[in-house]
């Protein structure tokens, strides 16, 4: 069998709801050892194009079972479609009505209800992602940034020989220093805290909660409700699918660390503050488990960093400020049907690194992020809607995430301290959503059929 | 382009957030100013009253005794577990049945403190697990798939709901856990005088 990865183990469980590891496409199951990437978001001019592109592609697709190995040399590809996507590729107007409502309609529509507005509003979004010309993406994944580009080349030679495949826009991708953990421009460790999918075998760290059924992220299988139920048609279409919810997300690097130096006199004082915001220090020790001084050791051992609860450990805040990041993103036993709010994340930084101590030089950089799940509106615009973006989250009034929700220059954060709480007023925006999209990520099968749509045209 | 500015929550809630003042607002047909979305339908404001519905419908025939009998189950249930409608942040509930001549209807109304449409699931989960839903189904329109069909679940509740056109609060906007912190902190105080004695 080879080597395999951390998360998916040597021996799979065989029940009658065993994960179809071979027709479900890797995205959301495990990382290809990959530092870069190239994320081409497509158009078809006609379904017999985007047949024929799909067709040239679905054997490079990674599935859960071969990708997440040590392959050195895999190049993998993950595709997904928009709704008017499916129905570029000729999707009958009947199936097309079994999908969800928001995934109809789409991201930008929704912007509103996401609370993506001001600066973030779709009107300003580059990369033709609110553009109703937007079907498909297809994600290249790469060791580094020269196989990215043989990647790109080779895509490039096949979209050409399908005549009608036009190239919307892409963005590149790439790990920025220092390389020996994963973590985004304004120097915050990251992927510190995913769901473990029951049936993996992967045990969840401690302090994650237990293993969440796989129908909160694929289609066709339990969630933590019941028996699948209500899945789009036909059901070889939804069959191993996924919902992804694309965000790119510039980060205003200059400007956050203007406001940590403001905020702050001494360099301890400055990551004291980008800890209150995040709810972790840079490091990822948790500001519960370290709530006055970094412990880098805690940030970097998986089984100690997410070791924590709020109701009886931090009930105000004084460790973890009620409306910072990771509190709002997972506000864990304070609140209700949590087992129903999982989401998988993915994605990496793209942009140039700015060195620290150079001046804000205007180049865009930030992180491209796939939320994944089985529900969008249940799942993915819940988190927005009543967690990010929501002024009155743990009866706040007046804010929104501070890292990630929508801020223009009115919104203010709390920080519970002793004998006086710390009120910062006016936070300034540190990202900007420059884009994004919903798409739906069929299994191997369904691709097929997808493409079979247009078989002998 | 034209760009609509809908009163965002947050400057609703520093304008008008005095609950010294007892307030009353009037509120159009709709149940509401502007319509902004929320992920399920448009969002009712809140308002003096905090949040709340009335969702009104008609009672199957012969089903009164089944739906009268639910009072004793909630009241049970409550005891049981005095926490047990917690997520649904409620300030009150009442549940009325009355027929004004078109028959049986049972009427559920409801004061809370967080919007619709964002409890909904949160709320149905709850029904679901304290049996609660079972009363609607004796009413006529729910729908029979109500266990596996969110969404249609939801489209009931907005059908029937029936907006308000005028709330009052005798102490506006205030929610039922500040009520409860400020008597907590009354109580606290009333013994430290107390034991002062």
């Amino acid at each position: 069998m080879g080597q395999r990865s951390q998360e998916i183990p040597g021996v799979l469980t065989e029940t009658a709801d065993s994960l179809d590891f071979a027709d479900l496409q890797h995205f959301l199951m495990s990382r290809p050892p990959a530092r870069a990437a190239r994320y081409e978001f497509l158009s078809f001019r006609n379904a017999i194009a985007g047949g024929a592109w799909l067709t040239g592609l679905i054997d490079k697709v990674g599935t859960a079972k071969a990708v997440g190995g040590d392959i050195v040399d895999s190049r993998w590809v993950t595709l997904g479609f928009t709704w008017i996507g499916l129905k570029a590729m000729g999707l009958d107007e009947a199936s097309l009505a079994t999908f969800p409502d928001e995934f109809r309609q789409g991201m930008a529509a929704r912007a509103q209800i996401l609370g993506i507005t001001g600066a973030s509003d779709p009107d300003h979004w580059v990369g033709g992602l609110s553009s109703p010309a937007l079907h498909a993406i297809a994600i290249l994944f790469a060791r580094d940034a020269g196989e990215r580009e043989r990647c790109r080349q080779e895509h490039e030679q096949h979209v050409k020989k399908c005549k009608g495949v036009e190239l919307l826009s892409a963005l590149d991708l790439e790990a920025i220093p220092p390389f020996d953990h994963a973590h985004e421009h304004f120097g915050y460790r990251d992927r510190l805290s995913q769901p473990v999918i029951e049936g993996t075998g992967v045990e969840p760290t401690p302090g994650s909660g237990p293993a969440i059924k796989a129908g909160e992220f694929f289609l066709g299988y339990p969630d933590e409700k019941g028996p699948p139920a209500n899945l789009p048609q036909p059901d070889i279409l939804s069959r191993n699918g996924s919902y992804v919810a694309y965000l790119r997300i510039e980060e205003h690097v200059g400007a956050f660390r203007d406001f940590l130096r403001q905020h702050g006199e001494t360099p301890d004082q400055q990551e004291w503050i980008a800890a209150k915001l995040m709810g972790r220090w840079r490091s990822g020790a948790p500001m519960v488990l370290a709530p006055k001084k970094d412990a880098p050791e805690l940030g970097a051992d998986p089984q100690r960093s997410n070791d924590f609860n709020y109701r009886t450990m931090d009930p105000h805040g004084y460790g973890c400020p009620l409306g910072a990041h990771i509190r709002r993103m997972n506000p864990r036993d304070t609140a209700v049907n949590m087992n129903r709010r999982k989401m998988i994340r993915r994605g990496g930084t793209y942009g140039p690194p700015l060195p620290e101590g150079a001046p804000e030089d205007g180049k865009e950089r930030g992180i491209a992020a796939f939320v994944g799940c089985a529900s969008l509106v249940r799942q993915f615009e819940f988190a927005m809607n009543v967690w990010t973006n929501d002024p009155t989250f743990h009866e706040l009034e007046n804010e929104r995430d501070p890292i990630f929700g929508t801020q223009d220059g009115t919104f203010d954060m709390t920080i519970p301290n002793r004998p006086i709480r710390k009120k910062i007023k006016g936070l300034p925006a540190f990202t900007t959503i420059r884009g994004g999209a919903y798409f739906f990520l069929p299994g191997i099968k369904a691709l097929r059929y997808l493409a079979s749509l247009n078989a002998g045209s | 382009m034209a760009i609509t500015t809908p009163i965002t929550p947050a400057q609703s809630t520093i304008a008008e957030k005095d609950w010294t003042k007892p307030a009353a607002m009037a509120l159009p047909k709709e149940g509401y100013f502007e319509r902004e979305p929320g992920r399920y339908g448009p969002i009712f404001p809140r308002t003096p009253a905090c949040y709340g519905f009335s969702v009104v419908a008609k009672v199957k025939p012969g089903r009164e005794q089944a739906v009268r009998d639910y009072g004793k189950h909630i009241e049970e249930a409550v005891k049981q577990d005095p926490s047990v409608l917690a997520p649904l942040r409620l300030h009150y509930l009442r549940w009325v049945l009355f027929d004004v001549g078109s028959g049986l209807h049972f009427m559920y109304q409801g004061i809370f403190d967080t919007d619709f449409d964002k409890y909904l699931e949160d709320a149905v989960a709850l029904f679901v697990k304290t049996g609660i839903t079972t009363v609607f189904v004796n009413l006529e329109g729910w729908p029979e798939d109500w266990k596996t069909n969110l969404p249609a679940v939801i489209r009931f509740f907005r059908d029937h709901q029936c907006p308000s056109f005028l709330e009052y609060g005798e102490y506006p906007y205030v929610t039922a856990d500040e009520i409860k912190k400020a008597l907590q902190l009354k109580a606290s105080f009333s013994t430290m005088l107390d034991l002062m004695q």
